[in-house]
């Protein structure tokens, strides 16, 4: 090989190597859990749209609920030297050492939707979650300023016992119970987040409380169980959403249906758009160097039939849930 | 006395039953008030009935497989399977076909698990372990781990319907209770099958065809578990492959084995296996209409099932007879 070519060569490697670094183009590995619910399968394809529009290549390992997956893929980033990592942690205790490698490499990570133990407070740049106990108080809000005042027997559907979804949602709705005297949760127990449970919870609940005349409203704490809760009503002879009003979370595809059909009247938005902040801090921080705050709070939206509940409908259909 | 009076065969179960619904009558007044709603009966007595359909009919085919020494862990995948394809047919091709092909997807499991029961001899707690845990995934793959929702209103009608003011799943247990009862009992079909349980090497000495008694008990257990499956996705009118039947296997079992039915095979009671899920869905609902908070829910369950279990232990029985004659 001549001295010629090899300068040339030498300089084609240099060029290639500075490619990274000069274009804005990132690369970021995705550990996602899996994909065991519809809300799970939505932020998936939410953070492949998100990513897309930024011109972010994002690299995604489904880790089929399994820890040991996610700290395998976890250093397959590390050894590609992607620019950030992505964690939707399956647990909260466990990632010391391998957010550590992370580190070590000058690889920021932020987790998504979930977060981990204290302990690991200084291993990752910023966490996007949402507040459940905030999505708890915005829904007892909502109910709040819709009966203004006058008497109403709420019944609780609430998640798996033991859940800390389920525990924050009913600590935030009750907050709000606690502040206004004419709200007052007369039946709660758990339809374990499923329909069938719903149904069946919701079936209990009229026959206890008079065939349904001595309540005012439902509060469930997803929106599946809410649909099981709608299908009891019809089947006792109620209107939901007229006769009782219903508040839900989630603000999954057929919630909007059963808005859209007035038999539903409200849902508090889990959003599933997780990575679009996160990309947004990791570009920030990338370009100017700014440190995102330890928590990005997602918004909790409220939905009613003011906001074209079909609409959403037909645009949330197809994220898969 | 007391001794003999618990010891007469199925006896024990009635008495829980009749117990349990009157506690729920004490915790619920309105427990046993029974009105039509839009042609449909309706209370809390109909929603034991209801309810307890599936578990009902999960028991129907279980019992015969545990009478044959055997145990099928698979049926809440089962329904799961049978139930996603049901819901993602309906709109489409209607009815028949959806059910069918429902109902075929059963038949197939159950051959499966017999195969590996029957012929390859494998034990059939691991046997059907492998359905149980790759028949959910099977479901999920069906439905692309979605709820998938329908309005196919005879399908509705299946979960949500009325023959003559009776919901249609309590319908549908009851033609299975008693298609299943003239078979086995109409024939010398249920004493081959509790030969078989009893001692499966003597039995087949004697002639019987073990082989095609076992693979015919799980292919039963397939078909129950699927129609199992159909009505719990009706009743939602969407098939939720992630959760449709989860666990339900265990209350199968149960109410097999509150109806008295060994676990060490040799002997079976259709009727006392549904009275065994009446007890756990009539235990159920009273939970739910009691308005205890719900972290106690397991915990009154289990006590229940412990005093039904007693209830039925000849020993328990012995024992009280003894303390009541050293009272006296």
């Amino acid at each position: 090989m001549t001295s010629k070519a090899l300068l040339a060569a030498t300089a084609l490697v240099a060029i290639t190597l500075s490619l990274p670094a000069t274009a804005a183009e990132l690369t970021v590995g995705f550990s996602q859990i899996g994909s065991e619910s519809g809300w799970r399968a939505a932020e998936t394809s939410v953070s492949k749209s998100e990513a897309a529009k930024r011109k972010v290549t994002l690299k995604i390992a489904d880790a089929q609920q399994k820890q040991e997956n996610q700290i395998k893929a976890i250093r397959s980033f590390i050894a590609q030297g992607v620019d950030a990592i992505f964690l939707a942690p399956v647990v909260s205790s466990g990632w010391d050492a391998v957010l550590k490698e992370a580190k070590e490499a000058k690889i920021p990570v932020v987790l998504l939707d979930r977060d981990i133990d204290p302990s690991g407070k200084e291993l990752y740049l910023t966490a996007v979650t949402s507040d459940s106990v905030h999505e708890g108080a915005v829904a007892g809000e909502w109910l709040a300023k819709t009966v203004a005042g006058k008497a109403c027997n709420v019944v609780e559907l609430q998640g798996t016992v033991g859940a800390s979804v389920a525990t924050n949602r009913k600590k935030g709705f009750d907050g709000v119970v606690a502040k206004n005297a004419n709200l007052k949760v007369v039946r709660s127990q758990t339809g374990d987040f499923t329909r069938a449970k719903g149904k069946e919870v919701m079936e209990s609940f009229i026959k206890a409380e008079g065939g349904g005349k001595n309540i005012c409203a439902v509060y469930a704490h997803n929106d599946d169980m809410m649909v099981g809760a709608i299908q009891a009503m019809k089947e006792a002879g109620l209107k939901p959403g007229k006769d009782v009003l219903t508040v839900s979370i989630d603000a999954v595809p057929d919630i909007f249906k059963a808005i859209a059909a007035g038999e539903a009247n409200a849902t508090v938005e889990l959003t599933p758009n997780m990575a679009g902040p996160a990309l947004d801090a990791i570009m920030a921080y990338k370009a100017k160097g700014t440190v995102p705050p330890k928590w990005i709070q997602t918004e909790s939206k409220l939905y009613t039939a003011a906001d074209d509940p079909q609409k959403i409908y037909d645009s949330k259909k197809g994220l898969g849930y | 006395m007391m001794q003999r009076l618990l010891q007469s065969r199925g006896l024990a179960q009635i008495v829980a039953l009749l117990v349990i619904l009157a506690i729920d009558r004490a915790v619920s007044p309105q427990f046993f008030d029974v009105r039509m709603q839009d042609g449909r009966l309706f209370g809390s007595l109909i929603d034991v009935l209801n309810r307890g359909a599936p578990v009902a009919l999960l028991a129907l085919g279980m019992v015969l497989v545990i009478a044959t020494r055997g145990i099928d862990l698979s049926v809440g995948a089962v329904m799961a399977i049978a139930g996603a394809i049901a819901a993602s047919l309906a709109d489409t091709y209607g009815l028949p076909l959806a059910l069918a092909a429902a109902l075929g997807a059963g038949l197939l499991c159950g051959l499966w698990n017999g195969f590996l029961v029957a012929v390859l001899g494998i034990q059939p707690i691991v046997a059907t372990l492998i359905l149980m845990v790759a028949g959910r995934g099977v479901a999920q793959l069906i439905t692309e781990g979605r709820i998938v929702t329908f309005t196919a209103p005879d399908l509705v009608w299946l979960g949500n319907g009325a023959v003559l003011g009776v919901p249609t799943p309590v319908a549908v247990v009851l033609g299975m209770l008693i298609v299943t009862g003239v078979v086995v009992r109409g024939s010398a079909l249920g004493l081959l099958i509790e030969a078989t349980g009893g001692n499966a090497r003597a039995s087949e000495l004697a002639g019987i065809g073990t082989r095609a008694m076992i693979l015919a008990v799980y292919v039963w257990c397939g078909l129950c578990a699927a129609l199992a499956g159909v009505i719990a996705a009706a009743d939602i009118m969407g098939a939720d492959a992630n959760n449709a039947g989860l666990w339900l296997e265990l209350d199968a079992i149960l109410a097999v084995v509150i109806g008295g039915t060994s676990l060490f095979g040799g002997r079976f009671s259709l009727v006392l296996a549904m009275v065994g899920a009446l007890i756990i869905q009539a235990m159920n609902t009273g939970i739910l209409l009691s308005g205890y908070p719900p972290e106690f829910n397991l915990l009154v369950k289990a006590a229940v099932v412990l005093i039904v279990l007693l209830l039925q232990s000849p020993r328990f029985a012995s024992a009280g007879a003894v303390l009541g004659r050293a009272r006296q």
